[in-house]
């Protein structure tokens, strides 16, 4: 942002920061191995054993057995534990029970329109969310803002998925503008498929926007009361350049926190909006799974999805680094 | 407006800063509140509602197949569903479940995370070994892995409680353990251990009073998630069975039939939106009052994860 890109200006300075990239990614080692165990955990949880679902409800208990040797699941939990890490370290998610194809295939498969539904939330979520905020704050305590932080307050209280509903009933049935559900990818044109998302983004976007517009608000006006505002008003800036120049570069640090969360968020969020709108992303993925127990597909899905939300997380941490040139890393 | 604000953070609310925790005044000044005022009569009434059912509805399991689907009147105040069942009466019933869910959530996670964010804090040698764990936990965002959880233990309403506590015990034990640290390092503490006090006796009796006020406010967040997430959960067809009278199933149901009956959508979808709007107002004004410390930011960003 502005002249400032990076902290570091020495030598020193870009070892330092190598440095600290590369102990967050260490620190993340700890907290996978976490996530990878309560994923293996989730599928011991379940009453019955994997292997009588894998086999079907007609097969013998020797059909059983053998599934049950192929599958490793005859040998200690600790040792089976070890291979499932092995695997995951590998890329190797499984076989699903129902698809009969591998797990990461069935990922790769349905991620094109979770992926494009979470980034157009995203944008839309930061492009009303943020000036909302900042407006707010500019006009702080006037109808304007309250106006804004009563429908923020209400925007939060409305579930992505029930205003989704709400979308396909007056914008779907009742006006007929866009299609009340499915999703047309992208090989078949890009405009079929941006038709397909406009509601379901808005449905997600929305809500996450409601809480950026909150959040914006907030940092901007912890800002507009330090001393440098004061300064920058007292030689004689207008109000414009104040909160404008000065002071949104400042309350970008928190409110840049939040974009990169709410990307994480509303890829969760895109798991359940896909249900309302018939989209085969993700979300249906992990849901027929559930629904067929295919327990293979509900891990991968699971450990993906906790994956991206890791690696969201650390790349908004690092991003202090070239947005806040003062965070210092030791 | 400074003080009815409800993003406001501590230096709107001076004032709030200065009242005493114990203060008995406290309930005069949140009712002062009126949008706080707004937010508790909204729980109120849902509670009030909730509790009434067998009182103020009918039977929601009770099929009348020659009136299903039909349309808002005297006799269904909300319509009917798709085998003809009262909706009315199914989102009175609703409200019972969502409140119990809700209350049994904050209780487990709050078991739960107060438990672990005790021994967490007053144990150095625990911390890493459970914080490990609370963090993994959290690294899945809340619905994912409470719709894996559901996979395991399977649908009912139990299994709907167990799987939103464990998503957001973590949170729980996360805040008590921030205030525990803070707390033990206390002179009040170092005295009480000088004395010999028990370590049990310790945290009981001297931390846990102590980091009271960030975890209440936390309850109606978790209890407004827990709420939304069962809803979601149940809508999703992995939450409570089919048959349970619940938000989130009326909805399931309705998205098939929306054409035709809008009101299952609307009905069970205002009611959602009002109880979560009130939980919210509610836990704003109480956040502001009880608990200065905690900065508008910071729940929001909790409630962002």
């Amino acid at each position: 942002m502005g002249g400032h890109v990076g902290a570091p200006h020495s030598e020193s300075g870009y070892v330092k920061t190598w440095i600290y990239v590369i102990r967050r990614l260490i620190a993340l080692i700890p907290v996978a191995l976490v996530v990878a165990t309560i994923a293996f955990v989730l599928i011991h949880l379940a009453p019955g054993d994997p292997a009588s679902i894998i086999a079907g409800p007609d097969a013998t208990a020797e059909d059983v057995e053998n599934i049950k040797h192929q599958l490793g699941l005859d040998q200690p939990l600790p040792f089976q534990l070890v291979r499932w890490y092995g695997r995951l370290v590998q890329g190797d998610l499984g076989r699903s029970i129902f698809l009969r194809k591998p797990v990461l295939d069935a990922i790769i498969d349905r991620v094109e329109p979770t992926l494009l539904l979470t980034v157009s939330a995203t944008v839309i979520a930061v492009l009303i969310g943020v000036p909302s905020g900042v407006i707010s704050a500019r006009f702080h305590n006037s109808a304007t803002d309250q106006a804004f932080m009563m429908f923020a307050l209400f925007g939060i209280s409305v579930p992505n998925f029930l205003l989704g509903l709400i979308f396909v009933l007056v914008f779907g049935v009742w006006l007929g503008w866009f299609p009340v559900a499915g999703y047309s990818p992208l090989e078949y044109g890009w405009a079929k498929t941006v038709r397909s998302l406009v509601m379901p983004a808005f449905a997600l976007g929305l809500v996450q926007s409601a809480l950026i517009a909150r959040i914006a608000r907030s940092s901007m006006l912890d800002v507009l009361r330090e001393q440098f505002i004061t300064a920058g008003r007292a030689k004689g800036l207008g109000e414009r350049a104040v909160v404008y120049k000065h002071a949104l570069k400042n309350a970008m640090i928190p409110t840049i926190t939040i974009i990169g969360i709410s990307f994480a968020v509303l890829l969760s969020g895109a798991v359940v909006v896909e249900t309302v709108f018939n989209i085969p992303g993700l979300g249906r993925l992990i849901i027929s799974a559930v629904l067929r127990r295919d327990y293979p597909v509900i891990q991968g899905v699971v450990i993906c999805i906790a994956g991206v939300y890791m690696l969201v997380n650390l790349l908004v941490d690092l991003s202090y680094l070239l947005i806040d040139p003062r965070v210092k890393y030791q | 407006m400074a003080v009815n604000d409800p993003a406001a953070d501590t230096v709107d609310l001076g004032c709030a800063s200065a009242v005493e925790r114990r203060s008995p005044l406290w309930l005069v000044q949140l009712a002062r509140r009126k949008i706080t005022l707004a937010g508790a009569v909204i729980m109120l009434a849902t509670l009030v509602v909730g509790v009434l059912a067998p009182v103020i509805a009918g039977n929601p399991t009770q099929m009348e197949v020659q009136a299903r689907l039909s349309a808002p009147s005297r006799t269904h105040w909300f319509g009917t569903d798709d085998v003809g069942r009262d909706v009315y009466s199914r989102v009175v019933y609703g409200a019972r479940l969502s409140i119990f869910v809700g209350a049994c959530v904050v209780l487990f996670s709050f078991v739960v995370g107060v438990t672990c964010g005790l021994i967490a804090g007053f144990y150095p040698r625990l911390d890493n070994l459970v914080m490990r764990l609370m963090d993994g936990l959290m690294a899945f965002p809340a619905i994912i892995l409470a719709i894996a959880l559901m996979a395991s233990l399977g649908p009912s309403v139990a299994n709907v409680i167990i799987a939103i506590g464990i998503v957001y015990s973590p949170r729980v034990a996360r805040v008590v353990r921030g205030s525990v640290l803070v707390i033990r390092e206390t002179a009040y503490v170092e005295a009480a251990r000088a004395l010999g006090a028990a370590d049990v006796v310790l945290m009981l009796r001297h931390v846990l009073p102590n980091c009271l006020s960030p975890v209440i406010v936390q309850a109606s967040f978790v209890f407004a998630a827990a709420v939304l997430t069962e809803a979601a959960l149940s809508f999703l067809g992995v939450g409570v069975p089919p048959y349970v009278p619940s938000w989130g199933n009326i909805l399931s149901e309705g998205r098939l039939y929306i054409q035709q009956a809008p009101w299952l959508v609307l009905y069970p979808g205002g009611a959602i939106m009002l109880t979560i709007f009130g939980l919210n107002l509610f836990g704003d004004g109480l956040r502001d009052l009880l608990d200065p410390k905690i900065r508008g930011l910071q729940t929001e960003r909790q409630r962002a994860g």
